[in-house]
């Protein structure tokens, strides 16, 4: 039909579709029309009454056979068929509401566990940062050096250079994480902030919903423009809404700043992970970054950037004109930016955030997940194909009073429509509770939770409906094909079915189980594997000692404090923890191992060492005080620690670790050499074992430490080795701060411990998915395997009772079955186990130390695979070894 | 089914299209014009008509509607639509050029 057409008959169709009893009424005012305009033409041929009524009736026709058939003419009514079929649909499904339920279960499972997922990577990796314009043009910007390939922070004046010689790019802007402890009235609470060049908010297209955005040039100057944007949250939790809030101000890190602007509901920052609280302008850094004024210092590398590129440019065209404007940076800079580039990464895999840390974990989701959903599928085919053996009879019947195949088909869709139609609607609702999962997961830091909403676009309900259209299809098409060949005088005649049409089914039924149970032997190993490797990681020495010591810090940059005042504050700290009871040892570090923030990194070079021409060395270093090695537990192995006396009037120094030393100076001892840092010489006093700086799962790299006396920073960790447990030397060491200073606060204090165990919660949370949904697919697996087992044993009930007539005992039956399951689980686990070995590879990332096919993690799946089979097949065993053989056989 | 066996398939859908392109007519008026034109020789019986009429109007070649007719009483005119006389000459010329194609074979003498 075309377009035109159906444009013409709209109105006829419409009305025959809900006007059907004016249709009728036409029809047969048209025929009496006829019949009475026939009836005068009979009279006045001089016909009487009678006959004349009679002869027109006559001429005409059945009436009644006349209004069907032109009922007919005008067609079935698509609209009208289907709702009868969704009607008679749903009897049908509620006549057998054990498989109804059972089914829409097993989808329901399968497409939550698939949208939540899905909305997950949604809302974390693809579109992270809701009510930001064209986020599928935003890209992330980082450093690299030549010889690593991860991203780390750039320089502002670099920043600077990238944002004026870009002419591909819509908007450049910084967005650098940081964070305060926000007080209210009485009321301290930790906040998460950012640090944002001036054009932030008109880059991202957010309008502050009260006051207004940062003005250019606010980004400009030290500490000159102290303004900040609040959230909305923040503004509904902690000010309680206040409208009169602009203008106020509120003191940050100690600086009074004013309140000039309130972001729009449902704006929570450019940072994944975390949801952001307020923004402050580049300015103010040195009052929320340690390492003083850095916007003019092109060696300090602390910013985080994003490029929205503009419409129909490719990422790749703009990535070629940033790097010729690294090239040229580096060649007008080659103090700073020798061997450095500047990358362009997609949103899913920015370096900085947590993106990258949970992408192979959602990586490996979305394959579990689909996983899943195969299984539950290889169950609902399971339990298609009892009930299609069950409905045998009803298809042939209506297939003899004449319904064609099309009907049928349409018929059974429409069924399949509605078990997959609720499932879908079942699987959001699924997706939808679980929209904040994720972030539950994690353990809370500093008593504020992660922020890793999933979103639930259209994207989501498009793959939604797509498994929903699938399922659908499968649904009807199973039951079709199995009833499509119906014999009908044979299957009208003979209500039981052919031998051989039973043995097909009951090979498929198998052949789905060993399916089921393959899938699950996969994921089950899998789940083994990263459980194996999580206890790797957990146990594996990071090469420092993480029970008895605890560590904390000071925020005297929030203070206020200048570099004099803080070193003798920090000195006269020191001295006062190391004499506390059950304190052995106490150090400062600019950093501790694991923590979070980035090593400062530098351009080295070494006495006797001739670097590939080329190649820049850059080494990773710490600034650590004395006693850092001892308080950690890091052992030297030749050489002393730094000491007091190593301060900034002394000779420059540094401690190098073991992998530093086997590449720069081979076989030689390196104490007493030279190596150039920063441009300055400094001499090498000591040699400290390899441990882990930054992941548990990093190889050994080189790296050195430089005296904190000699390279101050204001705001160090402070650790503390001691015998104390935490509670104790919290309080204590609260105490002495308030002695020296009562206005200081104390950071959140944690075992090193804790620490570690905070770097590797993405393995934590990538096992307890993965076991979740093995553990699901297991269940899902088992339920096939009892429903095969069960419908096997009631089938072949005169078997079992004639093997027990013929003297086999109970224990017999139930070893049958069992033995019966069995098979069938051995081979989904050979399939399994084959697939597995391929597939495990994929695990390559989150895997530690454990090898892809480690035989344990094979081992460990199928005795619980074994095992699950033989619970799963007790039931079913247990009525067959309950067999009466003189009833069955009777009947 | 009361179609009359001999008529071509087709042909009455084409015979209704153009008769009412004439002039909008009723079913009974149709039916007569019909038997006056063809002289009974294709007897298309009132029983038949309807279902075509109903099966046109369904595909949008002709509309309905309903005028009184005298004796107020209402009757339902049919008349030819744009897509109908499109139809109507496609179908007109298939039906030339067959009836000249089958005249031809039936006018051939045995050699």
């Amino acid at each position: 039909m075309s377009f035109e057409q159906w444009l013409y008959t709209l109105p006829l169709r419409w009305r025959d579709r809900f006007r059907g009893k004016q249709a009728d009424q036409d029809l047969s005012d048209e025929l009496r029309d006829h019949l009475e305009q026939q009836t005068q033409v009979n009279l006045e041929k001089g016909m009487p009454m009678e006959d004349a009524r009679r002869a027109a009736m006559r001429a005409l026709g059945g009436i009644t056979q006349i209004e069907q058939q032109c009922r007919d003419a005008r067609g079935h009514n698509f609209i009208e068929n289907t709702i009868q079929d969704l009607r008679f649909g749903f009897r049908q499904l509620c006549r057998s509401p054990g498989f109804s339920v059972l089914t829409i279960l097993c989808l329901t499972l399968g497409i939550g566990a698939n949208a939540a997922v899905f909305s997950w990577a949604e809302g974390i990796l693809f579109r992270p940062y809701p009510a930001v314009v064209h986020q599928e043009r935003l890209l992330a910007v980082a450093g690299t050096a030549r010889d690593e390939s991860r991203g780390t922070p750039t320089s502002w004046p670099d920043f600077l250079d990238l944002q004026r010689n870009c002419t591909l790019c819509d908007a450049f802007f910084v967005s650098k994480i940081t964070g305060t402890t926000l007080s209210v009235g009485d009321h301290a609470e930790v906040a998460t902030g950012s640090i944002v060049s001036a054009n932030y908010f008109d880059a991202i297209g957010v309008h502050p919903f009260l006051g207004r955005g940062f003005e250019p040039g606010e980004d400009v100057g030290s500490n000159d423009h102290a303004v900040v944007v609040i959230s909305y949250d923040l503004w509904q939790k902690r000010f309680k809404g206040d409208p009169q809030i602009i203008g106020k101000m509120q003191r940050l890190n100690n600086v009074p700043h004013t309140i000039i602007g309130v972001t729009p509901q449902g704006f929570y920052g450019t940072f994944v992970g975390w949801a952001m609280n307020f923004w402050v302008p580049a300015s103010m850094e040195e009052t929320f970054e340690s390492g003083g004024y850095k916007l003019e210092d092109r060696g300090a590398r602390w910013i985080e950037a994003y490029v929205r590129v503009k419409p129909a440019v490719t990422p790749a065209q703009v990535q070629d004109e940033i790097t010729s404007i690294a090239t040229r940076l580096e060649a007008n800079y080659p103090a700073t930016n020798r061997g450095r580039n500047i990358k362009l990464w997609p949103l899913w895999q920015t370096p900085f955030n947590n993106a990258g840390t949970l992408l192979p974990t959602l990586q490996i989701m979305m394959a579990v997940v689909a996983f899943v959903l195969l299984i539950a599928c290889a169950n609902v085919g399971n339990l298609l194909l009892v009930r299609s053996f069950a409905r045998r009879h009803e298809m042939t019947v209506r297939m003899a009073v004449g319904a064609t195949g099309r009907r049928l088909l349409k018929q059974l869709l429409t069924e399949g429509l509605i078990l997959a139609g609720f499932s879908a609607a079942g699987g959001l609702i699924v997706a939808y509770w679980c929209r904040h999962a994720l972030a539950l997961l994690f353990p809370a830091r500093n008593g504020t939770m992660m922020y890793l909403p999933g979103e639930i676009d259209w994207h989501v309900l498009l793959l939604s409906a797509g498994i929903c259209v699938v399922a659908t299809l499968v649904l009807g098409l199973v039951p079709a094909f199995q009833s499509r060949n119906i014999d009908l005088a044979g299957a009208l005649k003979s209500e039981s079915a052919g031998v051989t049409a039973a043995r097909r089914k009951a090979w498929m039924r198998s052949g789905l189980v060993v399916f089921q149970v393959c899938l699950s032997f996969i994921l089950l190993a899998g789940a083994v594997l990263l459980l194996e490797s999580l206890e790797k990681i957990r146990t594996t020495s990071p090469g420092f000692s993480t029970r008895k010591v605890v560590q904390t810090g000071v925020s005297l940059v929030a203070a206020g404090y200048d570099v004099q005042r803080a070193k003798t504050f920090q000195d006269e700290l020191i001295d006062r923890v190391r004499a506390l009871p059950g304190v052995e040892s106490a150090a400062y570090a600019r950093l501790t191992p694991l923590g979070y923030g980035s090593y400062s990194s530098t351009p080295i070079a070494v006495d006797g060492y001739q670097a590939p021409p080329e190649e820049q060395p850059t080494v990773e270093f710490n600034e650590v005080g004395p006693a850092y090695f001892e308080t950690l537990g890091i052992p030297l192995v030749s050489g002393r620690e730094f000491t007091r006396a190593d301060d900034e009037n002394a000779a420059l120094v540094a401690i190098v670790n073991r992998t530093m030393k086997a590449r720069y100076w081979g076989d030689q001892d390196p104490i007493g050499r030279r190596l150039q840092v920063k441009g300055k010489w400094v001499r090498v006093i000591g040699v400290a074992a390899d441990s882990k700086y930054e992941s548990m799962r990093e190889d050994p790299k080189p790296f050195f430490y430089v005296p904190l006396l000699q390279d101050f920073v204001r705001g160090p960790v402070l650790s503390i080795r001691t015998t104390e447990p935490l509670q104790n030397i919290s309080s204590a060491l609260l105490r002495e701060v308030h002695a020296l200073d009562g206005n200081l606060a104390l950071y959140e204090m944690i075992t090193l411990q804790e620490q570690v165990d905070r770097s590797t919660s993405p393995q934590l949370v990538a096992v307890t998915l993965v076991s979740i949904l093995a553990g699901l697919a297991l269940l899902l697996a088992a339920v096939g395997l009892y429903g095969v087992m069960s419908y096997a044993v009631a089938q072949s009930m005169r078997e079992l009772g004639l093997r027990m007539a013929l003297g086999a005992n109970s224990a017999d039956l139930l070893r049958l079955v069992i033995s019966r399951g069995l098979r069938l689980t051995a081979a989904g686990v050979f399939f399994g186990a084959v697939a597995g070995l391929a597939l495990t590879r994929l695990l390559g990332k989150l895997l530690y130390d454990v090898s892809p096919s480690d035989p344990r993690a094979f081992g460990v799946a199928l005795a619980v695979m074994t095992i699950t089979t033989i619970a799963a097949c007790l039931f079913p065993g247990w009525r067959a070894a309950r067999t009466d053989p003189a009833r069955v056989l009777r009947d | 089914m009361s179609k009359p066996s001999d008529l071509v398939q087709g042909t009455l859908d084409m015979l209704i299209l153009k008769i009412v392109a004439l002039e909008p007519l009723n079913g009974w008026a149709i039916s007569q014009r019909l038997k006056q034109i063809s002289s009974d020789v294709l007897g298309v019986s009132d029983g038949s008509l309807y279902p075509a009429l109903h099966k046109l109007e369904r595909h949008g070649w002709i509309a309905a509607q309903w005028k009184s007719s005298g004796n107020n009483r209402r009757a339902k005119f049919y008349s030819v639509t744009r897509l109908g006389r499109r139809q109507l000459e496609k179908e007109m010329t298939n039906w030339n050029r067959i009836s000249t194609a089958i005249s031809g074979i039936v006018k051939l003498k045995e050699a």
